[in-house]
């Protein structure tokens, strides 16, 4: 939405055709109206959608329920508008391999589950610190270890936020319905680009897997943000500049810029660094570029709350239980309403101050043992209470448990 | 002095040095190898992509004027096979540790070279992990001490060449830091030929390794390999007992396998997504 056209504009300029091949083609031949194309897909497979309308031109991945359709789906579809599919030896390699496409110019993703997303992280953290954009999808199922493949669950709330080793910020979104994984996942590239950081989206099974009716939009409407490539001369670049966004442009390898790209911490030109001052410095870049960009990031919808007593906040496939749960206690006679949370991290820390300040409680229904909830209890700093509502034996936290809770706690 | 004024054209001479290795380190050969023969092999620096691992080794890539990627511990054949894939027009060379190439990075390796993607891996093998202060690695002889084999290393070591060739790369050679203008040779054989082609060089660590097996000075651990090593021609007519202790080098595979980019190009065009 926001800076669609300038943005795409800037990118065609500075020639990323080899960016996005033949994606207009294939999408045009797609399209069968200007109103868009009513389809009814799975979560996966919107998700899938949503990438290539970003311009997904590689994708690296390694078999896991309940992403693997992810993969499937794209080994066909991404060659055909002339993207790179592989499948790598393990999620290790897969990470590092969308890492070195996204260098090589190529907007790239790949998608798993807990246990593979375990193995990404350290190749996670290299993304962050060498400023590679890219989209990582981790379809939660229950764990630790292979845990439960095919149930529901929401246990990698915090491995999202800090699987990596290390001091960082990190983005991630949280879709609740099939359209939300199409439009999430859009952003999820947008975010990347324009942020130069690897962006995680946060699914869970139940999303993964329904199928659900949606409008795939017309490619004009699409809002698609390409990285910002250096305009200067190369022997002018800085290719880790401090610049006043926080975001470099990024030239691609090939482009003309030999620059070194490195895991250590390093300073503008991007050489390994001791130097107190720089480490600082750079350090700080990287956190204030996300910090700067929360009003952006953050995503929360909110019904019902102008006048609500008691708050349900929730996330992906559990807050469609809880909107169930709280028209019915609104049919009740209840005073609920509903926050729910689209972007995990940053976390939403103003809503939930402000929410804290004028309801009595928040429930927050998970499917784990409590994991966001505490980010919860933080920010509402005792000016209410903060209800834990957990559900761990890999089945849906039903509408009537949220509502008993309700009830309970009115 | 020609050779000298050639090295710095490709050095970040101004930006990054003083390096970080030992004096009399072999890794510093190797460099100078590459960069002869990129040199001589006429590559524009802009399409030239260098890829390394975590280890002494992998500071190599500071030190170029090239595309350079420092990477994660043992995973530069993934992220090279990324760059590579997503743009074949770029010339992708990755320089690897032996604890890096065969030990965490071992999956990685085997499956780089089976799927034959056309990149120039060289795995700088000086039989332990330097970096980290000489702990024995999967190409420590046994009984060598080391950091953790104070009463000999009691591990089989890898035959990396070996491994490279039973996974299905195309080439396949082993180098010395001794024998420096086959070193340039192999390097550009390496880059030229289509395909995963894997080049062994043989190099020493004096300080974490020499010096606990009372090896020497560099310059002793150098006369070594000139006095053990065997062109393959020769090596082959040798007997089982005259090849111990000797190491073969040379061009030991060189077969020509379907090249991965080129066979990801056809799978395109079945999809329909060709130009
Ligand atoms: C995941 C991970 N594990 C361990 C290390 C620590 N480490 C750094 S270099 C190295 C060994 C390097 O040995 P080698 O690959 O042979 O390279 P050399 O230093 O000998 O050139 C190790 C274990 C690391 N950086 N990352
Ligand atoms: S520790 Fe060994 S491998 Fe590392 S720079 Fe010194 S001599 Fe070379
Ligand atoms: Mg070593």
């Amino acid at each position: 939405m926001e800076k669609k056209a300038t943005e795409r504009k800037g990118g065609k300029i500075k020639g990323t055709s080899r960016q996005q091949p033949q994606r207009k083609a294939k999408r045009a031949a797609a399209s069968k109206s200007d109103a868009g194309q009513i389809v009814l897909i799975s979560g996966n497979e919107a998700c899938v959608e949503g990438a290539l309308a970003a311009g997904l031109g590689f994708f690296a991945g390694y078999p896991i329920t309940p992403a693997t359709e992810i993969s499937e789906v794209l080994s066909t579809r991404l060659p055909a508008v002339g993207g790179k599919f592989i499948q790598m030896e393990d999620e290790i390699a897969s990470m590092a391999a969308i890492i070195g496409a996204s260098i090589a110019g190529l907007k790239s993703m790949t998608a798993t589950s807990g246990p593979g997303f375990s193995l990404m992280q350290e190749n996670i953290g290299f993304g962050i610190i060498a400023e590679a954009p890219c989209v990582v999808v981790n379809v939660m199922r229950g764990g630790p270890s292979t845990g439960l493949p095919t149930n529901p669950s929401q246990g990698d709330v915090m491995q999202a936020r800090w699987g990596r080793h290390g001091d960082h910020r990190i983005i991630v979104l949280c879709p609740n319905s099939v359209e939300e994984c199409y439009t999430l996942t859009i952003k999820a590239f947008n975010f990347s680009e324009k942020y130069r950081t690897p962006v995680i989206l946060l699914m869970d099974e139940v999303v993964a897997h329904m199928r659900e009716k949606m409008t795939l939009p017309p490619e004009s409407n699409i809002p698609v943000i390409n990285r910002v490539k250096p305009s200067v001369p190369p022997e002018w670049h800085i290719p880790y500049e401090n610049t006043p966004t926080g975001v470099p442009p990024m030239a691609a390898f090939g482009d003309g810029y030999r620059y070194h790209i490195t895991g250590l911490v390093h300073d503008q030109h991007g050489f390994p660094t001791q130097r107190q001052d720089e480490i600082k410095e750079f350090q700080s870049r990287l956190t204030n570029k996300i910090e700067k960009a929360r009003k952006e990031l953050i995503m929360v919808e909110t019904e019902f709350i102008d006048d609500a007593k008691v708050a349900v906040l929730s996330y992906g496939s559990t807050s469609r239980s809880a909107r169930r749960a709280v028209t019915m206690a609104r049919k009740g006679g209840s005073k609920a309403g509903i926050v729910r949370l689209l972007t995990l991290w940053p976390f939403p820390v103003r809503a939930v101050q402000r929410l804290s300040e004028h309801v009595d409680a928040i429930i927050v229904p998970e499917m784990n043992q409590g994991q966001l909830v505490g980010e919860v209890e933080r920010h509402a700093c005792g000016r209410c209470s903060v209800v834990p509502l957990n559900r761990y034996d890999g089945a849906m936290i039903e509408p009537e448990e949220i509502l008993h809770t309700i009830l309970e706690v009115e | 002095m020609e050779r000298t004024k050639l090295v710095h054209k490709y050095l970040r001479s101004e930006k990054k040095f003083p390096h970080l290795w030992c004096p009399g380190c072999g890794d510093g050969i190797l460099m100078g190898a590459m960069i002869r023969a990129i040199d001589r092999l006429g590559l524009d620096q802009d399409n030239v992509v260098v890829v390394s691992g975590i280890g002494c080794s992998g500071r190599l890539t500071v030190y170029v004027d090239f595309n350079t990627l420092h990477t994660t511990h043992g995973r530069a054949l993934s992220f090279a096979t990324g760059i590579k894939l997503a743009n074949p027009k770029l010339t992708v060379i990755v320089v690897m540790g032996d604890g890096d190439a065969t030990a965490i990075g071992g999956n990685h390796f085997i499956h780089t070279a089976r799927r034959n993607i056309d990149l120039c891996a060289i795995v700088i093998n000086n039989n332990v992990y330097g970096m980290t202060g000489g702990q024995y690695s999967p190409t420590t002889p046994m009984g060598a001490k080391s950091a953790t084999s104070a009463f000999g290393n009691i591990e089989r070591p890898f035959d990396i060449c070996e491994l490279a060739r039973g996974s299905g790369a195309s080439w396949v050679a082993r180098g010395t830091v001794y024998h420096v203008p086959m070193l340039d040779n192999l390097i550009m054989s390496a880059i030229t030929k289509k395909g995963f082609c894997m080049l062994e060089v043989a190099a020493y660590c004096h300080t974490t390794f020499g010096r606990r097996n009372k090896l020497g000075k560099p310059t002793d651990m150098m006369r070594w390999m000139r006095d053990n090593s065997v062109r393959t021609e020769a090596f082959q007519k040798l007997s089982d007992e005259e090849r111990m202790g000797k190491m073969e080098i040379g061009v030991l595979a060189d077969f020509d396998y379907p090249e991965y980019c080129e066979m990801y190009d056809e799978v395109i065009r079945k999809s329909g997504g060709g130009a």
